[in-house]
């Protein structure tokens, strides 16, 4: 497990260049250009499992929601950032991309440290230090449970039409 | 206890008398806006419509403006699906190529109200505060949710309420006011946040509303939102849409703020956003010597009529420095039409502009003036993003029309008020 440490206000084209946002839909699309402009070593090297810790502001920018499907689709574990952009928190949960917002987490982090996370106990480990994060509220967990929100709203539809 | 804009508008969105910030709310917004993105949008949810439908023909705005017209196989193939699909499910309110950049043509045609609640897969949906309506940006996937379903869950968020006192100065506009508040709270600084405009805010026409409520999402918030006045009833009326088609919500006196933040306009001068952050802000007079090669003024924060006509009385008889390429952007083909019947378009050719169709142009990149590894560009649009308009290698500065202008005439980044009119 690799951990990708980056800063503050990683911003959507950083994490997708705009300029792909018409021509690339797909994970196997995006995947190569992940990242492109804020590390080229990213796409070749991550691995699932991996896990991004960040600063303030992971996310911020468009509302192209490439940057969460192409972090899902090569294996992210989790983002771990001080705070994310709305859009993009959003996002995460309609692709069952785990995000976990803990400033004391990531300040604590150093080079080396391995990190683990029990999601169901609200809990994350770094090196020797545990932190807890709030656990989701009910309506989103639905939506994670259900495998993101297209999964959930088949569901909704197959209830309302059968 | 009173209730804040963004409470009162969910509660009423929700059925409910009362929210509380960081309460669930299942809301049915008015309208949910897509662009080009309508294509991705829809493949995800093929077998859906198929059986199903749209969940209301009237729900949807549809523009196509992101890559205008097409500049590949691939973007023309999207746009040929998203005709198809428009013809398909006869959605009402679809505005094809030329027509403008989505958020420009939501509010002239009347679909953003005082009041209304929208949604948008697109970050800068956030605009329509400017006319009293909350909306706010969403991904792709909850846009393809929303066409099958018309609802979809929000958090309330808390408010954080700016009071804009005292006047602007000559040669200051609402972008300097913008920038500069950005300047001060930071790209997070209103994160998860609803953000009310209050004070002096008679001084800001629709259009000066429009430029600060577009560049709300740069500061984290979830919406932005000038009150309803004299100003706004005056522009509704202008086109077209009755009082009697709307209901303001108007925040309460006693309502509950995070943080109340005052900001005295009289101090601020022209502002620039320097690479690569929307908050790295600095007075354009403390840059020494920044050549540019590109200008740019339009796109969604300031492509308006007001914004050209500024950059006209700045160029008029004046020829642009020979470095540098001056891009001429309208918001819409309203705008574009108006510049040309009252000639505040011909004296920014003349001046050496070059006249973009209207859409949003090179703002992301993709087309029509991307800029080369070594680049500089000062742009009226709302993003300094590194490699947002092509090179990577390339720096962003953003400013109002007047600093744009005013650059575009000396090759270098110029305070507005050095220029002899």
């Amino acid at each position: 497990m690799r951990i990708w440490r980056y800063g503050d206000d990683i911003n959507t084209d950083m994490l997708f260049p705009g300029k792909y946002t018409y021509t690339c839909s797909t994970p196997d699309e995006i995947k190569p250009h992940l990242l492109e402009d804020l590390d080229p070593e990213f796409a070749r090297k991550v691995k699932p499992g991996d896990i991004i810790v960040a600063g303030k502001n992971f996310g911020c920018g468009s509302s192209r929601e490439q940057p969460v499907v192409g972090l899902k689709a090569v294996g992210i574990k989790a983002v771990i950032a001080e705070s994310f952009a709305r859009i993009f928190y959003r996002a995460a949960i309609n692709q069952g991309l785990l995000l976990i917002e803990s400033a004391e987490a990531v300040k604590a982090y150093k080079p080396g440290d391995k990190i683990s996370i029990d999601i169901d106990k609200g809990r994350i480990t770094v090196g020797d230090k545990e932190f807890s994060f709030p656990p989701l509220p009910k309506e989103i967990l639905a939506i994670r449970e259900a495998g993101g929100l297209l999964n959930y709203t088949r569901e909704k539809l197959r209830k309302l039409y059968g | 206890m009173g209730m804040t804009f963004a409470e009162k508008i969910l509660a009423k969105y929700s059925g409910k008398k009362e929210t509380m910030p960081g309460e669930i709310v299942t809301v049915k917004p008015d309208h949910l806006l897509t662009h080009d993105n309508t294509a991705a949008i829809i493949q995800k949810i093929k077998e859906e419509l198929e059986r199903h439908g749209v969940f209301s023909s009237d729900l949807s705005i549809i523009v196509i403006d992101h890559v205008v017209p097409a500049s590949s196989e691939k973007t023309a193939d999207n746009h040929k699906k998203i005709r198809e699909f428009v013809k398909k499910y006869h959605i009402t309110h679809f505005f094809d190529a030329g027509n403008g950049i989505c958020h420009q043509v939501v509010v002239e045609k009347g679909l953003a109200l005082p009041g209304s609640l929208i949604l948008g897969s697109d970050s800068h949906t956030c605009s329509y505060g400017a006319v009293n309506a909350f909306s706010t940006g969403i991904d792709r996937t909850e846009a393809a949710s929303l066409l099958l379903t018309g609802e979809t869950w929000l958090k309330v968020p808390q408010s954080i309420k700016m009071i804009l006192k005292g006047k602007l100065s000559d040669n200051v506009y609402a972008k300097d006011v913008i920038l500069y508040i950005i300047g001060d709270i930071t790209a997070s600084g209103a994160t998860y946040c609803s953000v009310e405009f209050h004070g002096d805010i008679s001084q800001f026409s629709i259009e000066d509303r429009f430029t600060m409520a577009n560049m709300g999402v740069e500061m984290g918030a979830k919406n932005a939102v000038f009150p309803f006045d004299d100003i706004t009833r005056g522009y509704l009326d202008s086109i077209g849409v009755p009082s009697s088609a709307y209901s303001p919500v108007y925040p309460d006196e006693d309502a509950s703020y995070m943080e109340i933040l005052e900001y005295n306009l009289d101090e601020i001068e022209p502002m620039v956003a320097c690479p690569h952050t929307v908050d790295n802000v600095k007075p354009v007079k403390d840059l020494e010597d920044i050549d540019i090669q590109q200008c740019l003024i339009g796109t969604c924060t300031n492509g308006r009529y007001s914004d050209f006509q500024v950059a006209a009385k700045i160029l008029k008889d004046k020829k642009i420095h020979p470095d540098v390429r001056l891009l001429l952007l309208p918001a819409s083909k309203s705008v574009l039409e108006k510049t040309l019947e009252t000639g505040v378009m011909q004296p920014l050719i003349e001046a050496g502009g070059i006249l973009l169709p209207p859409g949003c142009g090179p703002c992301l990149g993709a087309h029509q003036g991307v800029l080369a590894p070594g680049e500089r560009c000062i742009s009226t649009a709302n993003r300094n993003f590194k490699g947002r308009m092509g090179s990577k290698e390339a720096e962003i500065y953003l400013a109002s029309p007047a600093t744009v202008a005013a650059s575009a005439l000396y090759g270098r980044i110029t305070d507005p008020r050095e220029v002899d009119l």
